[in-house]
C-alpha cells in the first residue's frame, strides 16, 4: 500500500470538508483496501467517515424505508422490517460477498464499489477504467465476466454489485450532500454506462458523499419476488448474471412487474418496456421469454462471455418463476 | 500532512488492553501477528477471499487482512487465541478434533472464529444455512463436511446429541440447474 495521511470525521460537514481537500473516504474498506494493497487506487489522503453516525436503518418518507449509507450490509439484510416489507433486497445482499465482508461493508460503499474486470486490477495491462486511453485489452481477452449489454469501445466492464440490482428493481433514490448542499439521485441515473469516459463510475461528484438511501413503497412486490443468482460456484463468487424478479399478483394475473439484472452491464440492467409487456399477462413462460428479449434486446458477446446471452435469458425466466410461485424467505441465498 | 505519522490505537485483545503506534496503512492482521504477536490468526490471500485472517470485532467476525487498526481505537478483538478459556477448549475447538475438521490447519483459525460469529448471529437455521453462512472461508485441504459436521454439531443442527449416532449424512446440496 501506498502512503498515506489519516483523519477521522466526527460530522458530515467535517468530512466534506476533508473530501474538498482531496482525501477519499474509507467506510468498510473491503474494496479500496484491496485496490489500494494492488496500487489500481493510490489515495494519499483517507478520511474515516464511520463516525458519522448514518448507520441506521428506519422508516423513510412516503411508507418506504431509510437505509444509512454507513449502515453495515449485514445489519441492512437481517433487519426485521427490511426483510419482510422487501425481501428482494434482503436476498440480493445476502448473496453478495461473505458473511464476514457483510458485516464489515456498508450500503453506501456497495454502490460505490469498482469493477472486478481482471484488467482493471492487474495494473501490468493497459485498462481505460483505470488510466483513461490506454486500450481495453478484454474485448479480445479474459471477458467471460463481463458486459453483453451498453458496453463501448472503451471498457466491457460490470458493476459488480448484489445489493444495486435490486434497489434498482425497487426504484430506490440516492441521498448525497457536497459543498452545494443535498440533492436526490434516482437509482437509474446513479450508475452510468462507459460511453467514452470508463474511468467514471456514477453520477456521485467528487466532494460528494451518499448519506442515506431510500426505498420507495413496495409492498405490492413483497410476496413474490426472487434473486436468482448464477455463479462459478454456490457461494461467494461474482455473478456471472443475477436477476432480481418482483412481480405483484392480481390473482393468476400480472398487475405490474420489475426486473433488473446483474453482471451483464456497466450498470444494474432495467428496460421498463419489458415490465409493461407483462402487465395484464398470465405467469406463464411465453409471457416471461418475451419480456426476458425485450430486456436483452442489443445484447452481444464477446466470444467467452458468449454464453451470458442465453444464460440471461434462462435466468430471467427462471426467476420471474420462481417470484410467481411466492417469495422464499432465505438466510442465504435463493436457490 | 505527515504521510508517515504514527497514530496511538489502543485495543482489548482476548481480554487485555495493549497499546501501539501505528502507521496509517497497517491492517488489522498485521498488528495482531507482527506487533501484538498472535500469529495465530493467518494471512491466507491478503484480499478477503479466503477467510484464513477472520477474527471478532466487537464481537462480529470480519477479515482483518481489509480493515485497517487505527479504525479502531478503543475496540475489542478476539483472535482464536483467546477462544479457549485456559486449559478449556471452546466447544467449537473440541468439535474440530472430534470430526477430524482440518488436515493441514492452516485455515483452522479463520473456521473457528467464523463458526463463533456465525453462531452469536443467530441466523443460521439448518446445515444449509451453516453451509451458505461459512463460505466466506476456504479450506484447500478440502474439509468441508468435517468442518460443516463441527459446527452443527456445537449447534445441535444435527438432531443427534451422541456422536456417530442417527447423524444426517452431509451432501454438496443443491446444484441450480
Amino acid at each position: 500500500m501506498n502512503p498515506f495521511s489519516f483523519t477521522q470525521a466526527a460530522d458530515v460537514d467535517a468530512a466534506l470538508t476533508q473530501l474538498a481537500a482531496g482525501a477519499r473516504p474509507i467506510a468498510g474498506g473491503t474494496n479500496l483496501i484491496d485496490l489500494m494493497k494492488e496500487g489500481v487506487m493510490r489515495p494519499g489522503q483517507l478520511v474515516d467517515i464511520n463516525g458519522l453516525g448514518l448507520d441506521k436503518i428506519e422508516n423513510g418518507p412516503n411508507g418506504g424505508m431509510r437505509l444509512g449509507a454507513l449502515a453495515r450490509n449485514a445489519d441492512t439484510a437481517y433487519d426485521a422490517t427490511l426483510r419482510r416489507r422487501y425481501p428482494l433486497l434482503s436476498a440480493a445482499i445476502l448473496a453478495g460477498a461473505s458473511p464476514q465482508l457483510r458485516n464489515m461493508a456498508t450500503n453506501g460503499g456497495n454502490l460505490l464499489q469498482r469493477t472486478r474486470c481482471y484488467y482493471f486490477y492487474d495494473v501490468g495491462t493497459p485498462c481505460n477504467k483505470r488510466e483513461p486511453g490506454s486500450g481495453c485489452p478484454a474485448k479480445e481477452g479474459l471477458n467471460r465476466q463481463l458486459a453483453i449489454l451498453g458496453t463501448s469501445e472503451q471498457c466491457i466492464a460490470t458493476h459488480p454489485s448484489d445489493m444495486c440490482v435490486a434497489l434498482r428493481a425497487l426504484d430506490a433514490t440516492v441521498h448525497v450532500r457536497g459543498k452545494n448542499g443535498e440533492r436526490d439521485i434516482p437509482f437509474a441515473d446513479f450508475h452510468r454506462l462507459p460511453g467514452d469516459q470508463p474511468q467514471i463510475d456514477s453520477t456521485l461528484e467528487p466532494g460528494e458523499l451518499i448519506t442515506h438511501i431510500d426505498l420507495p413503497d413496495a409492498d405490492a412486490f413483497a410476496g413474490h419476488s426472487a434473486y436468482i443468482k448464477v455463479r462459478d460456484r454456490l457461494s461467494y463468487a461474482f455473478a456471472l448474471v443475477s436477476v432480481a424478479a418482483g412481480l405483484d399478483m392480481d390473482g393468476k394475473t400480472i398487475r405490474a412487474a420489475r426486473i433488473a439484472l446483474g453482471g451483464v452491464a456497466h450498470k444494474p440492467w432495467r428496460v421498463e418496456e419489458a415490465e409493461a409487456a407483462l402487465a395484464g399477462k398470465g405467469a406463464d413462460d411465453a409471457a416471461f421469454g418475451a419480456a426476458a428479449d425485450i430486456l436483452l434486446r442489443g445484447a452481444r458477446g464477446y466470444g467467452q462471455n458468449d454464453f451470458k446471452l442465453t444464460l440471461a435469458r434462462n435466468a430471467i425466466v427462471q426467476a420471474l418463476q420462481t417470484a410467481a410461485r411466492g417469495t422464499k424467505y432465505a438466510t442465504g441465498e435463493q436457490r | 500532512m505527515d504521510q508517515h505519522q504514527e497514530y496511538p490505537i489502543r485495543l482489548r485483545i482476548n481480554g487485555q488492553e495493549r497499546q501501539f503506534a501505528v502507521q496509517s496503512w497497517v491492517t488489522l492482521l498485521d498488528l495482531l501477528r507482527e506487533r501484538a504477536e498472535l500469529t495465530g490468526t493467518k494471512k491466507g490471500c491478503d484480499h478477503g477471499q479466503c477467510g484464513a485472517c477472520t477474527v471478532l470485532l466487537d464481537g462480529k467476525r470480519v477479515n482483518s487482512c481489509l480493515t485497517l487498526a487505527v479504525m479502531h481505537d478503543g475496540r475489542e478483538v478476539t483472535t482464536v487465541e483467546g477462544l479457549a478459556n485456559n486449559e478449556e477448549l471452546h466447544p467449537l475447538q473440541q468439535a474440530f478434533i472430534d470430526c477430524d475438521a482440518f488436515q493441514c490447519g492452516y485455515c483452522t483459525p479463520g473456521q473457528l472464529c467464523s463458526a463463533a460469529g456465525l453462531i452469536a448471529e443467530g441466523e443460521a437455521k439448518s446445515i444449509d444455512d451453516v453451509r451458505e453462512l461459512m463460505s466466506g472461508n476456504v479450506c484447500r485441504c478440502g474439509a468441508y463436511p468435517q468442518i460443516t459436521e463441527a459446527v452443527v454439531r456445537v449447534m445441535g443442527l444435527d438432531g443427534s446429541k451422541k456422536a456417530g449416532e442417527g447423524e444426517k449424512p452431509f451432501t454438496t446440496g443443491p446444484v441450480l440447474a
